[in-house]
């Protein structure tokens, strides 16, 4: 197929994506909106306020851009995984592995259909933080990159996620088992450095806090113990890797054909 | 390159084993002519979704060759995937979608986009009876309706060859004569047609070539007609207007014919090929028995087909 047609091919798959999460946006969209806001009371209000500053900031401001990645890393992934996951189980996956469309294309489309979703709850939580904070961004580029990666990287890990999934519940153990605990222990709610010597270095190879970080340098100026060019390269290599891993399971057929 | 004389479907030495170790193809030869009606038969498990799934590219193979229209499905898969169009035993479309964006999906699947695709899936949903279910989820359709939505899927982009896989199974005998009637259209309209199915009468008044595969080979591979002038013998049965003579039941009174007496108004007779059925009608009328109609016991490519796959 040539350029226009594979463009024709990527935009069915996007504008399908788009429009799955958009037509049940009560399971996709209006969620993250309600507990992010719960958090932004909660955390926010009602404890921050007792907590005081956190490396220099009001607890408010500083657990936002935590709470904006959380968004962004759990939506990004369910997105993709749910998707494609009910697509093999309904077989319509079928109706794509039978037509010309290159696997690149279907792994592209899939995946900017997650990170879409990522964007648009991390647009939500952002407006829903204005009721609580007042702040500014601090670097437009370094917030957008971190976002942008970050949803990548967890759209291309739903992918494989599904590519492995036999059953519904294959797809929900990762976020809850492994996704949960990394995100909760990634910075989110508090500063690296408030943290002994010690589990300041386990949690350096937690790779949410770096992504949770960047974000926060973004909106904040603040990255904490994180250095900022060895966040931005870790990203950028688990994005390329994890888009080689889909790409060749996908040529392989894992998980897809028999 | 392709050309008007390049065959619909080669296959070559096609085998496939799964991971369980069962050998499901075992070296597979094959050729379909451009034009061509096609039946691949074969009783379960024999391995005809195997190699269904290897042509449309569901199933890996583990060796052999593939070809359609003259494109190498290793080395042009692109170009051999737009002249296939499938239609699946299993409904495989997204349910919550609408009738018509599951056609237009697909049409944008092949590079096929707006009034284009809009155009191509009218017609088709037209043509299947279809359009006045286009803004209708799909699931709230009836099977029926959900076969002809997977073939007007398969048609949007046009193919050269469409495979059916048990197109009418489950499906009511007025839906299936006018799916049929639709498909021998699309046929003569040019598209090469391979079909499975379990309805034999089906295959053979419709196809012209057949292949009959059974435990991942073939068996069988030649024009209709002459597969069922393999046939050596036929069971008719005959409806008489009299009660028939309970002495009737004993076939040594009819010279020639096996002959077995049902009940009062039906005879079973086995007809040898070369035997003609003049002499039967004449002993017949020596009993005074007066035939009102006849039929065929059982469909004569069944006949074959439980012969060759019981080998």
């Amino acid at each position: 197929m040539g350029f226009q047609q594979n463009w024709i091919a990527f935009c069915t798959i996007y504008i399908k994506e788009v429009r799955r999460f958009l037509r049940i946006w009560p399971q996709t969209l209006l969620p993250p909106a309600i507990t992010m806001t719960l958090y932004f009371v909660i955390f926010g209000h009602v404890i921050g306020s007792r907590i005081g500053q956190m490396a220099g900031f009001d607890y408010m401001t500083f657990v936002v851009p935590g709470l904006v990645m959380m968004s962004v890393v759990t939506n990004s992934y369910s997105n993709v995984s749910s998707s494609f996951y009910s697509n093999k189980f309904q077989k319509s996956i079928e109706e794509l592995l039978v037509s010309p469309v290159p696997n690149w294309i279907i792994l592209l489309g899939f995946v900017m259909g997650g990170v879409t979703r990522g964007l648009m709850t991390a647009f939500i939580v952002i407006l829903l933080s204005l009721f609580f904070v007042d702040f500014q961004v601090f670097d437009i580029v370094a917030t957008i990159a971190a976002v942008l990666l970050t949803a990548v990287m967890f759209a291309l890990g739903g992918f494989i996620n599904a590519l492995f999934a036999k059953s519904f519940d294959d797809i929900s153990i990762i976020p809850t088992f492994v996704l949960t605990p990394l995100t909760y222990l990634g910075g989110v709610f508090y500063s690296v450095s408030v943290l002994p010597e010690f589990w300041q270095g386990v949690s350096q190879i937690n790779p949410i806090l770096y992504q949770v970080n960047a974000f926060r340098y973004g909106m904040l100026g603040y990255s904490g113990v994180v250095d900022l060019t060895l966040a931005f390269s870790i990203m950028t290599a688990a994005v390329v890797a994890l888009f080689g891993i889909s790409l060749r399971l996908l040529n392989k057929g894992w998980g897809l054909r028999s | 390159m392709t050309d008007a004389l390049t065959d619909a479907l080669t296959l070559r030495q096609l085998t496939k084993t799964y991971d369980n170790g069962h050998q499901a193809l075992k070296g597979i030869d094959l050729t379909v002519a451009p034009g061509d009606f096609f039946a691949l038969l074969g009783p379960n498990g024999a391995g005809k979704s195997t190699t269904i799934g290897i042509v449309s590219s569901l199933v890996n193979k583990t060796s052999g060759y593939v070809d359609i229209f003259g494109y190498d499905m290793d080395k042009d898969m692109v170009r051999a995937k737009c002249q296939l169009g499938v239609v699946p035993q299993e409904v495989n479309f997204n349910q919550f979608e609408k009738v018509e964006d599951v056609v237009i999906t697909q049409a944008g699947y092949y590079g096929i986009a707006g009034r284009e695709a809009r155009i191509r899936s009218e017609k088709f949903l037209k043509q299947l009876g279809l359009w006045d279910k286009r803004d209708v989820q799909s699931r709230m359709l009836s099977g029926g309706m959900k076969r002809r939505l997977m073939i007007a899927r398969a048609l949007i982009h046009q193919p050269r060859l469409l495979i059916l896989d048990e197109p009418t199974a489950g499906v009511d005998i007025e839906l299936r004569r006018s799916l049929w009637e639709f498909i021998r259209e699309i046929n003569e309209q040019g598209t090469t047609v391979i079909l499975t199915t379990h309805y034999l009468e089906e295959a053979e008044q419709m196809c012209r070539n057949i292949a009959i595969i059974n435990e991942g080979e073939i068996v069988e591979n030649t024009s209709m007609k002459e597969l069922l002038r393999k046939l050596d013998r036929e069971t008719f049965y005959l409806d008489v207007r009299q009660p028939l003579p309970l002495a009737m039941n004993e076939s040594a009174r009819f010279a020639g014919y096996q002959v077995t007496r049902l009940d009062e108004h039906t005879l079973e007779v086995e007809v040898q090929k070369q035997q003609g059925l003049n002499g039967l009608f004449r002993q017949l009328n020596d009993y005074q028995v007066d035939v009102v109609s006849m039929r065929n016991k059982a469909n004569r490519l069944e006949e074959l087909f439980v012969g060759m796959t019981r080998r």
